[in-house]
């Protein structure tokens, strides 16, 4: 186990180490530098301003002096959105934020999703169970803004009952919420209908039923433990989910998080808040992959260890 | 026929002499065609007609593509016209859907973004199809170290996550190609969609085949044992005539239901960049960008936002219904 956890968390860095790569190199492709836009500056300016960020040095140097840097946790500095600003305190400041909402979205997604796949299994090919499919496929092709602006439009401005945007009351948390966690709910009912569904038809459903134990015990005790498994695997790219997904839902409500700042950094081409932003952020996610992983691993011992 | 009463027993079916009478010639020609072989393809029409939600699933997608290629052909406006005086009209005779701050009619505008809805979707699903169904099919084929280094390779690009380096390519390839243009040199046919809608191709040329790779090469795994491939084999075959012939045309079902089920991904990618601003660029409308558009005066206008927004929710449910339908109809071992 120590040996696969090991081998593991190697491949995840090298991942992140080529994610970091690309990003670097992809940046580097823009045309021109980041202050060609700026009113004009003097030659001598640019040249200054070059040497003290150590643009003028040959691209791989600067490659190496980037991850050194990153290595340190240093991101750079921001050249435009906020001048001169660390990127490391602007992710600090912000991904709170981001990262509150996304876990109760996630927490949402799994409380109401896992429920709902488990009743249209139990009522297959009954109304319920209808009505959950249909409810289900339609929310997995809705996209994200769509539900963020359509239930911003009903709820904050038509009804008045939900503030439209920021973060001051608790009501202003269920909006964005709501939005961040529907497709992922969706997703998790559909993926929980199957595979309670395929745990129903497994062999030790059909000895437990034969032992005469209670419908209670065989739901709760051989089904829906078993079925829970594909759920954790999706924990990763769900993860994922939430925290692109927040680019939007943070844009539609005003909501000072990473994401915001990430779209605005867009916006601005403000290349070194992109660029960090989006190393963060790929890191993040890669280690969260990690970790379902190895939960997957844990929680599941038929799934064999060590090469695949 | 008292025969066909299956329910009874022998005993109680009060059988005549007759009905032990040879069958004849009519009877006859019905058991043959009993046995008349049905293709793949007529098995799976089959199939597929049967399945209610994804013939109106299919219905919608045909509608969509008439309305989005017809319709702006039989609009009196364009999508970038702006007419004086109908500014911010809420939707009326003239302009069902409407006009925008700029007096651009919203109808043609919702066309248009179908369009380059659809054209992206299924763009980039044939890209994908050709990318990946090559590189599985190599991989697995040829397996032992090829195989293994192709494969560490995928999953890399796998496990980066790819709506953020989408989001950098985007914002990279976008201005090159825009000066590319402007010089209007090699392109020709691609000039015609916009820098936008080619680098969101490239961009899924680059990232979105992993998925169809790792499927197609399992396939072709299972394919590789088969006796015909290793018949081929012995004739003495190309890898590449193998690829061709064999491997690829027996695992069609499955690229067909991949690729289908690529489309609405790809078409919801597109809409996430361009409401974030980073698709199509102006004049030109996508249904993501005009949902963006629409978000600025959303107090006052809500129904800009509807329209664009039912349309790429629909598309992409009509698509989602009909790929679950082809998928079960083309390949019923996958059907959960």
């Amino acid at each position: 186990m120590g040996k696969y956890i090991l081998k593991r968390f190697g491949a995840a860095i090298f991942t992140i180490f080529v994610a970091a790569t690309i990003t670097f190199f992809i940046m580097n492709l823009v045309p021109g530098d980041p202050f060609m836009s700026e009113k004009a500056h003097s030659e001598t300016v640019l040249q200054a301003l070059n040497e003290k960020y150590g643009l003028d040095k040959p691209l791989i140097v600067q490659y190496k002096n980037y991850l050194v840097n990153l290595l340190k946790g240093d991101f750079g500095v921001s050249f435009k959105l906020q001048k001169n600003r660390e990127i490391k305190d602007m992710i600090m400041e912000s991904f709170p934020i981001s990262a509150k909402l996304g876990a109760w979205g996630i927490l949402f997604a799994i409380l109401c999703g896992i429920p709902l796949g488990c009743i249209a299994a139990f009522k297959r090919n009954k109304w319920a169970d209808n009505i959950i499919r249909v409810l289900s496929t339609m929310g997995i092709s809705i996209p994200g803004f769509v539900v963020a602006t359509t239930s911003m439009i009903l709820l904050a401005v038509k009804l008045k009952w939900l503030p439209t945007s920021g973060l001051k009351e608790p009501t202003s948390y269920i909006l964005p919420i709501f939005t961040l966690s529907f497709y992922p709910m969706c997703y998790i009912a559909r993926l929980m209908r199957s595979s309670m569904l395929e745990a129903f038809s497994q062999d030790y459903v059909r000895t437990a039923r034969a032992k005469g134990m209670s419908n209670f015990i065989i739901t709760f005790k051989h089904a829906l433990r078993n079925s829970l498994i594909p759920i954790i695997t999706y924990l990763g790219p769900l993860v994922g989910y939430v925290l692109t997904g927040s680019f939007v839902v943070e844009q539609v409500f005003n909501i000072p998080g990473l994401g915001r700042y990430f779209v605005k950094a867009i916006s601005n081409r403000d290349y070194m808040v992109i660029m960090g932003t989006t190393i963060f952020l790929a890191a993040f996610i890669i280690l969260m992959n990690l970790v379902c992983d190895l939960l997957y691993k844990l929680v599941d011992p038929r799934i064999k260890l060590g090469d695949e | 026929m008292k025969l066909q009463d299956l329910k009874k027993l022998s005993l109680q079916m009060n059988l005549s002499p007759e009905d032990f009478a040879p069958a004849d010639t009519q009877e006859q020609q019905d058991l043959n065609k009993l046995t008349q072989n049905t293709s793949y393809w007529n098995d799976a029409w089959r199939r597929l007609k049967q399945n209610k939600i994804a013939m109106i699933a299919l219905f919608v997608i045909i509608l969509f593509i008439l309305f989005a290629f017809v319709g702006p052909l039989l609009s009196p406006y364009t999508y970038d016209q702006q007419i004086r005086g109908d500014e911010n009209m809420a939707p009326n005779i003239k302009h069902p859907f409407g006009t925008d701050l700029h007096g651009r009619d919203l109808l043609v505008r919702v066309m248009v973004g179908s369009r380059i809805s659809l054209i992206i979707g299924i763009g980039s699903a044939l890209i994908v199809l050709l990318i990946g169904s090559i590189y599985g099919a190599v991989s697995g084929l040829f397996g032992g170290i090829v195989d293994n280094l192709m494969m560490r390779f995928v999953e890399i690009l796998y496990s980066v996550p790819d709506i953020l380096i989408i989001i950098l390519l985007q914002i990279v390839i976008k201005e090159p190609l825009e000066n590319a243009f402007n010089q209007g040199s090699l392109f020709g046919g691609l000039q015609k969609l916009g820098p936008g809608i080619v680098a969101i191709f490239i961009v899924y040329g680059l990232l979105y085949w992993v998925g169809m790779a790792r499927i197609v090469r399992g396939q072709v795994l299972q394919l590789k044992q088969m006796e015909y491939v290793n018949a081929a084999n012995a004739i003495g075959a190309s890898k590449s005539r193998l690829i061709k012939k064999h491997l690829l045309p027996n695992c069609i079902g499955t690229l067909i239901v991949t690729t289908m089920l690529q489309i609405p991904s790809a078409i919801f990618t597109e809409a996430f960049l361009s409401f974030l601003g980073l698709g199509v660029s102006a004049p030109m409308a996508s249904l993501g960008s005009l949902a963006a558009d629409a978000l600025n005066g959303i107090q006052s206008y809500p129904y800009r936002l509807l329209f664009p927004a039912g349309a790429i929710s629909i598309i992409i449910l009509a698509f989602n219904l009909f790929g679950d339908g082809l998928r079960d109809a083309l390949d019923p071992k996958l059907k959960k």
